[in-house]
């Protein structure tokens, strides 16, 4: 189920402006990859590029290759929907569906994913996705209730519930934590553990103890200068990123010298 | 939540203790209090001459009014006119609208979307009494021969039972000529919703693999559903109410009936108004206030039942 990325040399822009370049790197399944950088180095324009969402912004397009164990995610004839079908992710802000219930929220995805599915099987999935997420026990009793009623970080590990419900190949979480408190920050990262034994999982995060503790392998991005594209410095197991980085610029970001 | 609710108080607390009140607030706070006691007092101010003049009509003998059997038998048709007109104008424009702000919003490229938006608007600032000349000039003319068609065809539903209409002055043109005439200020109303959905759930649901049109039915839609029901209500309150359009249109002789195509239709009260009253006096007069004052009545009715329906589903609008 968990599949492993690779990117080849991926040019990202939009419309004119190179906002990311020469990216490769290569993501194994059931691992925690993070990806770290100040802001505005191109880490959630990357992000986006790995389920096909960077093209939803009109004129932006990549040049490269990104493949899923061995499909071409940009090959010719691929369907971006079908690709988003098969990578989760989950967003800064919580976004819960307001007009559904968390039931509604968790199984929103399998009615897309060619929707029949016999009432029981459906109960089965939400269930099983509400307790991988950590959710279950709070929301069991009110699942008919609408997700905007939950707390900030019962609303994202809800979106975490909903992203899992579809069994994606893969992960994506863009600061999934940043707007949550010090304790729902904890359970999500809890969280983060316990699914990266059947997901693949790149979290983008701010916050470098963060990356330290959740992720097996740390990327750095950085823009090469003001105005220049951002680029992957460097990508390495996460406690050599930490200990002795290969590259300067890395140990000057995360010994908290810039950025 | 925990934390809302015990930072609120003491917000409000030094709020209370410490700021002055400032004359700006005091004098906006003034002025819209003042505004909506205005509108209740007018709104008091016309149902009490309605009732006030209508009143004669009511209890006056049924030999009296006009019309051969009194003045419910008087009314009734036109209201039963009314109510058809306006909702057969309302099925046909509301969809067309949904559909029109849609396609502005998430399909057009923008210099498409923008001409178009202008276009529709633009329908909003001409005069009734055109819809109506065009509704009997070209209009009309153009549905005899599908008005035909259909009786020949589907003249098994009742809808379109027949004889067709050799004028085309039928039930279905006065509300096709009310269904463009309040398109403009639905659609208007509903782009405006559409446009307002959050990034946020129309890329929740892109990210799990939507369709953009699944997109729309999962984020867009309900988020835009109380506006789709507020500008329907705001569309057929104009119907409800139109009068020249459908005093030129439509053909009346008085009958209650569901048949759309034939050229004996059911007037309707606003253009029956428009229609009688230079030529009524006395208890006439009286009479057609009263029917007025059922028209008021609808309206306010209408607009209730759709406040309800807004309402029953609050908690998911996405509002909290
Ligand atoms: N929708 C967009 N259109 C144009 N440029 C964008 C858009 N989103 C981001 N960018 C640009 O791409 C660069 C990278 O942004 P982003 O990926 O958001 O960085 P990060 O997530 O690392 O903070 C920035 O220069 C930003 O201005
Ligand atoms: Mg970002």
């Amino acid at each position: 189920m968990a599949k492993r990325i690779e990117v080849k040399d991926l040019d990202i822009y939009y419309d004119k402006f190179l906002a990311v370049q020469g990216v490769s790197m290569t993501i194994q399944p059931r691992s925690v990859t993070a990806l770290i950088g100040p802001s505005g180095c191109g880490k959630s324009t990357f992000l986006r590029t790995l389920n096909r969402m960077h093209e939803l912004v009109p004129g932006a397009r990549v040049d490269g290759k990104v493949f899923m164990d061995d499909e071409d995610l940009y090959g010719p004839g691929v369907d971006p929907v079908s690709v988003r079908r098969q990578i989760g992710m989950v967003f800064q802000r919580p976004n819960p569906f307001p007009t559904m219930s968390i039931y509604e929220n968790v199984a929103a995805g399998i009615r897309l994913n060619g929707g029949r599915m016999k009432k029981s099987e459906l109960d089965d999935v939400v269930e099983r996705s509400l307790r991988s997420a950590n959710l279950w026990a709070e929301v069991k009793d009110r699942l008919n209730r609408p997700g905007s009623g939950l707390s900030g970080g019962q609303q994202q590990r809800l979106c975490i519930a909903r992203a899992i419900a579809v069994q994606p190949g893969v992960l994506l979480m863009d600061e999934p934590c940043s707007a949550l408190d010090p304790i729902s920050t904890q359970a999500i990262e809890d969280l983060m553990l316990e699914l990266k034994t059947d997901y693949t999982i790149v979290i983008v995060t701010h916050n470098m103890q963060q990356a330290a503790r959740v992720s097996d392998v740390t990327g750095f991005f950085n823009l090469r200068g003001v105005g220049q594209p951002g680029e992957l410095v460097e990508i390495d197991e996460t406690t050599k990123i930490f200990s002795t980085p290969s590259n300067k610029a890395t140990e000057d970001y995360i010994s908290g010298r810039f950025g | 939540m925990r934390k809302g609710s015990t930072v609120l108080p003491s917000t409000e607390r030094t709020r209370s203790r410490r700021a002055p009140q400032r004359p700006g607030d005091r004098v906006f706070s003034g002025l819209s209090t003042g505004a909506g006691v205005l509108i209740l007092v007018v709104l008091a101010g016309v149902a009490a001459f309605l009732v006030a003049e209508a009143w004669p009509a009511l209890i006056a003998p049924a030999d009296e009014v006009p019309g051969p059997d009194g003045i419910v038998l008087y009314i009734w048709p036109l209201l039963f006119g009314t109510l058809l007109a306006a909702f057969l104008a309302l099925l046909i424009a509301a969809p067309l609208a949904v559909a029109i702000a849609l396609f502005i919003t998430h399909y057009a490229p923008r210099r498409i979307a923008q001409a178009l938006g202008y276009i529709i608007d633009l329908l909003a600032a001409i005069p009734s009494i055109i819809y109506g000349l065009w509704g009997i000039q070209v209009l009309a003319p153009l549905t005899v021969e599908p008005a035909g068609w259909l009786e020949e065809n589907l003249g098994f539903i009742p809808l379109f039972a027949g004889p067709a209409s050799t004028t085309g002055r039928t039930m279905l043109v006065a509300a096709l000529v009310l269904a463009v005439m309040i398109l403009p200020i639905v659609s208007a109303v509903v782009r405006e919703a559409f446009r307002q959905t959050p990034r946020l759930h129309e890329e929740a649901s892109l990210a799990l693999g939507a369709t953009r049109w699944e997109m729309i039915r999962m984020a867009v839609l309900p988020f835009g559903r109380s506006s789709i029901i507020g500008a329907s209500m705001l569309g057929l309150g104009r119907a409800l109410g139109e009068t020249m359009a459908v005093a030129i249109v439509l053909s009346v002789s008085g009958g209650v009936t569901f048949n759309l195509i034939s050229s004996g239709n059911p007037g309707t009260i606003a253009a029956n108004i428009a229609l009688e009253f230079p030529e009524s006096t006395g208890i006439a007069v009286n009479t057609l206030i009263a029917s007025g004052l059922v028209l008021f009545a609808v309206t306010l009715l209408v607009n209730m039942a759709a406040r309800a329906v807004i309402n029953r589903r609050r908690e998911f609008s996405g509002a909290n």
